[in-house]
């Protein structure tokens, strides 16, 4: 398959960020019907690779080839002229035009010199067919989900350059069966001949999907090998540079919370339309997991206890006294934080630095008129920077700057800063590499034993399985069932999620007990 | 600790400035003079200072209303109702401290009317600011009943004409309320809070900022410059002028900030970057009459000079500029041929 002239080929790329090596000396290659993944830790150098691939970024050095022939592309409709098409992690099509005129933007079929709707519309259909994707492509962007958005951002790539398909993180936020629909495309562009180059995160579609895999680290390349016979543990030691014990199905110590003061209860509290109403005790020392699959409500739940939407029934009490909670502002004043899923829309202010983003919360709960001094400032944040091990040349330098893992636990420093005793993570590990990862689990389990009390939501069963000590299951916007401590399983809570129904759930003596909207789970003296 | 940051922030702001002086100074050679005459101070440097106090007023409401990732258009207008309720005030024999305090209370009041549809309405800024912008001179002439509503109250004309210790009192209004700003905003959290608001609301809110109430009060300390102004403009003519007091100096003063070299894509900000931004624009304008041009040109070459300091301080020359610093001479094609530096 792999034939002796690459249809792609990158030599001793290099490039420099205001004299930072971004990329030193990197050697790449893409076969023509391949699929090539390009694993790495979060600042390793695969995004500015594939952006000076694609043209975004001026090499400094090097050489890139197509089918043999030199190529400099000078910006990103160039490289698309040559054949290099990219469809980024967040789509980069517009969800306030059609499906139509998204495909044809800046290249409408022309009648009379007039755009030809109707050709578009048609040749529109023609194209999503090959994709099996029979819709209105009448219709708006937005009213598609975001993975039928990627498919048509991939026709569109597709169609516009036709011999390199270079794909950042496509699947990170589609769920198991829209990543198997995406592969299948991939099957089929790769059969068609085309040259695919495909960053992720996950392991497991690497295995799935690729062909061969090329691994960065710290803008070096470390080794590029065919996927087949590559074992897994090999794979994760060459992306982190040393050895790394196989991740064994790690379970949270049971630890008994009984004795330990309640943080917050929640009794019949819901919103109509978000979640149905549900009873939570949350004490200290304890990390209660919310399993579900997308939409399943657990995010509206944390929405709800962090004041973000203000519940229309049941009631909330900290502390043993009733609170109501107007804004995230009241609920940080009894000692709650939340670190949300989408960390670049609700997590950091990417112009302020390191420090500022630290120290914002804690600042914003003192109130304007009490300033932490610039020495306290720096203080707290040498020491989260240090204590996380937040990898950043300098506290001052503006967050933007950092990798999405390392932005990760700026926003967590910010929580810890604040000493809060409930702290809500919103999916803490998605988008981050895997020693990021293995350290925020970690953390988590240093929290708990300091005696807070932690929410976590997350996609990743392994995970959860590894620090919760009771998991909350939801699905279709209520709480289904729990799974007490020593009874966490990945196999259990997919069960559970996959119960679904009360009743289900009930049977399976697993589950927690059940609860209807207007039959709320009791918290029971585990 | 910050002065060295602060000055190289506002270090191209200040090249400019003396740039145009110099060039004023070739134009008029007595451009530098400063006399003292009669208790006050006297020469076009005093001019410059003393005519772009209006601006220079709206400017530090406006840097912090765009650092929120705001605008405020209705600045000029504020400026019309305030002057007008000066002036019917103080016809209608209210002391002058009643005056004073009523028509700074009125321009706040506008402020927080502004603050309130962007922040709890979520009206963007632009649209939210254009309705007393359109409504304000309405609202003024009102005030005036249609007519100039001129006044001889000495201690009001003060404001406009008067001066302490030589220098005019209008100057030491803005670089009073200048520096009592910037040291409101930068000894307190203030600024870093604004900053995190203009640029990225929702984060902010969710980290625990009270993001409604610091936009209200923004939009109030606009609309306070904005009266103060307001008041300093009526006061330097005796009199309310509705259709014309403040006219167009809404974009004068976004001029200034921008100019200053504030984004207006909110953030970060300097009260001081503005304040000078200001000064270079009156200073502009003061060549251009010394200059003798034809007063049909003055626009045209107002833009013409405000074009290059833009350009100057664009980031696309800003690379530029890096690019001819950092690559070594001997090596101007080193962009064409990448290959070259990889092999060193």
């Amino acid at each position: 398959m792999i034939r002796s002239e690459p249809l792609l080929r990158a030599e001793g790329v290099t490039k420099r960020f205001l004299g930072v090596t971004a990329l030193s000396n990197v050697d790449f290659e893409l076969a023509a019907g391949e699929v090539h993944a390009l694993l790495g830790e979060n600042g390793a150098g695969k995004s500015t690779l594939i952006k000076i691939l694609t043209g975004a970024y001026r090499r400094d050095g090097g050489r890139i080839s197509l089918e043999g022939r030199p190529i400099d592309p000078s910006d990103v409709m160039d490289a698309q002229k040559l054949g290099i098409g990219t469809v980024y992690q967040e789509v980069n099509l517009l969800p306030n035009l059609t499906v139509a005129e998204n495909l044809f933007l800046g290249r409408e079929p022309k009648r009379f010199g007039l755009t030809d709707r109707r050709e578009a519309n048609r040749r529109s259909r023609e194209i999503l067919d090959q994709y099996g994707l029979h819709i209105d492509v009448t219709a708006l962007l937005s009213t598609y989900s975001v993975a039928v958005r990627q498919i048509i951002a991939i026709a569109r790539a597709v169609d516009l350059s036709g011999k390199v398909l270079i794909l950042d993180e496509p699947t990170a936020s589609l769920d198991a069966a829209e990543v198997t629909r995406l592969f299948a495309i991939l099957d089929d562009l790769k059969a068609r001949g085309l040259g695919i180059v495909f960053i992720t995160h996950f392991f497991d579609q690497v295995y799935r999907i690729a062909d061969r895999v090329t691994i960065l680290r710290n803008g070096h390349k470390v080794a590029t090998r065919p996927i087949a016979g590559l074992e897994r543990i090999e794979l994760v030691s060459l992306m982190l540079g040393r050895e790394l014990k196989e991740q064994e199905e790690h379970r949270a110590e049971p630890v008994d919370v009984s004795q330990k003061p309640v943080v917050a209860s929640f009794t019949g509290t819901g919103k109509s339309g978000r979640i149905a109403p549900f009873d939570l005790e949350l004490r200290a020392g304890e990390v209660v997991g919310m399993a579900g699959l997308l939409g399943s409500g657990r995010t509206e739940t944390a929405e709800l206890i962090f004041g973000l939407a203000q519940p229309d029934s049941g009631t909330v009490t900290v502390d043993g006294k009733t609170a109501r909670f107007s804004s995230p502002r009241d609920a940080i004043s009894a000692g709650f934080g939340f670190c949300p899923e989408d960390r670049k829309q609700d997590g950091i202010v990417d112009d302020l630095s390191v420090r500022e983003n630290i120290i914002l919360a804690l600042q914003a709960r003192r109130g304007w008129a009490k300033p932490l001094s610039r020495k306290e400032q720096e203080a707290i944040a040498d020491r989260y920077i240090l204590a996380l091990d937040i990898r950043t040349s300098d506290r001052e330098k503006p967050i933007k700057f950092l990798s999405g893992g390392n932005q990760q636990k700026v926003v967590l420093a910010r929580w810890l800063a604040t000493d809060p005793r409930l702290l809500i993570l919103d999916e803490p590990t998605r988008g981050i590499d895997v020693g990021a990862h293995a350290e925020i689990i970690r953390l988590i389990g240093e929290l708990r034993e300091g005696g807070m009390s932690l929410l976590v939501i997350s996609s990743e069963l392994e995970e959860i399985v590894a620090y919760a000590t009771r998991v909350r299951v939801l699905a279709d916007r209520r709480h289904t069932g729990e799974l007490p401590a020593g009874r966490i399983t990945a196999d259990a809570i997919m069960r559970a999620i996959a119960a679904g129904q009360p009743d289900a759930a009930g049977d399976d003596d697993t589950a927690g007990n059940p609860a209807r909207a207007n039959q709320p789970i009791r918290e029971g003296a585990a | 600790m910050t002065i060295p940051t602060t000055l190289r922030r506002v270090l191209p702001q200040l090249v400019a400035l003396f740039v145009i002086l110099a060039l004023n100074t070739a134009i008029a050679p007595g451009f530098l003079d400063i006399a003292y005459a009669n208790g006050r101070l006297y020469g076009s440097l005093i001019d410059i200072l003393n005519r772009g106090a209006p601006v220079a007023l709206l400017a530090i409401g406006m840097t912090l209303v765009i650092a929120t990732k705001g605008i405020d258009l209705s600045v000029g207008a504020v400026m019309a109702i305030c002057g007008a309720v000066a002036a019917a005030l103080i016809t209608n024999d209210h002391s002058l401290a009643v005056t004073l305090v009523a028509t700074i209370g009125i321009g706040i009041l506008c402020g927080l009317w502004n603050g309130a549809l962007v922040a709890f309405l979520g009206i963007q800024p632009i649209i939210a600011t254009l309705i007393l912008m359109v409504a304000g001179r309405g609202i003024a002439q009102l005030v005036t009943e249609g007519v100039i509503l001129t006044f001889n109250d000495p201690g009001l004309i003060f404001v406009g004409t008067g001066s302490v210790f030589g220098i005019p009192f209008p100057v030491i209004l803005w670089i009073v309320i200048g520096i009592a700003a910037s040291l409101l905003f930068r000894t307190t959290a203030l600024g870093l809070l604004v900053e995190a608001i203009g640029i990225n609301r929702r984060a902010s809110m969710l980290a625990g900022i009270g993001t409604g109430a610091l936009l209200m009060a923004v939009y109030a300390a606009s609309g306070f410059c904005a009266a103060v102004a307001g008041i300093v403009a009526a006061a330097d003519i005796r009199g309310a002028d509705a259709n014309n007091a403040g006219l167009w100096l809404e974009l004068d003063a976004i001029l200034a900030v921008v100019v200053g070299g504030n984004s207006l894509m909110g953030g970060r900000f300097s009260i001081a970057g503005s304040l000078i931004g200001a000064m270079i624009i009156q200073s502009v304008n003061t060549g251009i009459l010394l200059a003798g041009f034809p007063p049909e040109f003055n626009l045209v070459i107002k833009a013409a000079i405000i074009v290059v300091i833009l350009v100057v301080q664009s980031p696309a020359s800003h690379t530029l500029f890096a690019f001819f610093r950092h690559r070594p001479r001997s090596e101007p094609a080193a962009a064409s041929e990448p290959g070259k530096e990889a092999a060193q």
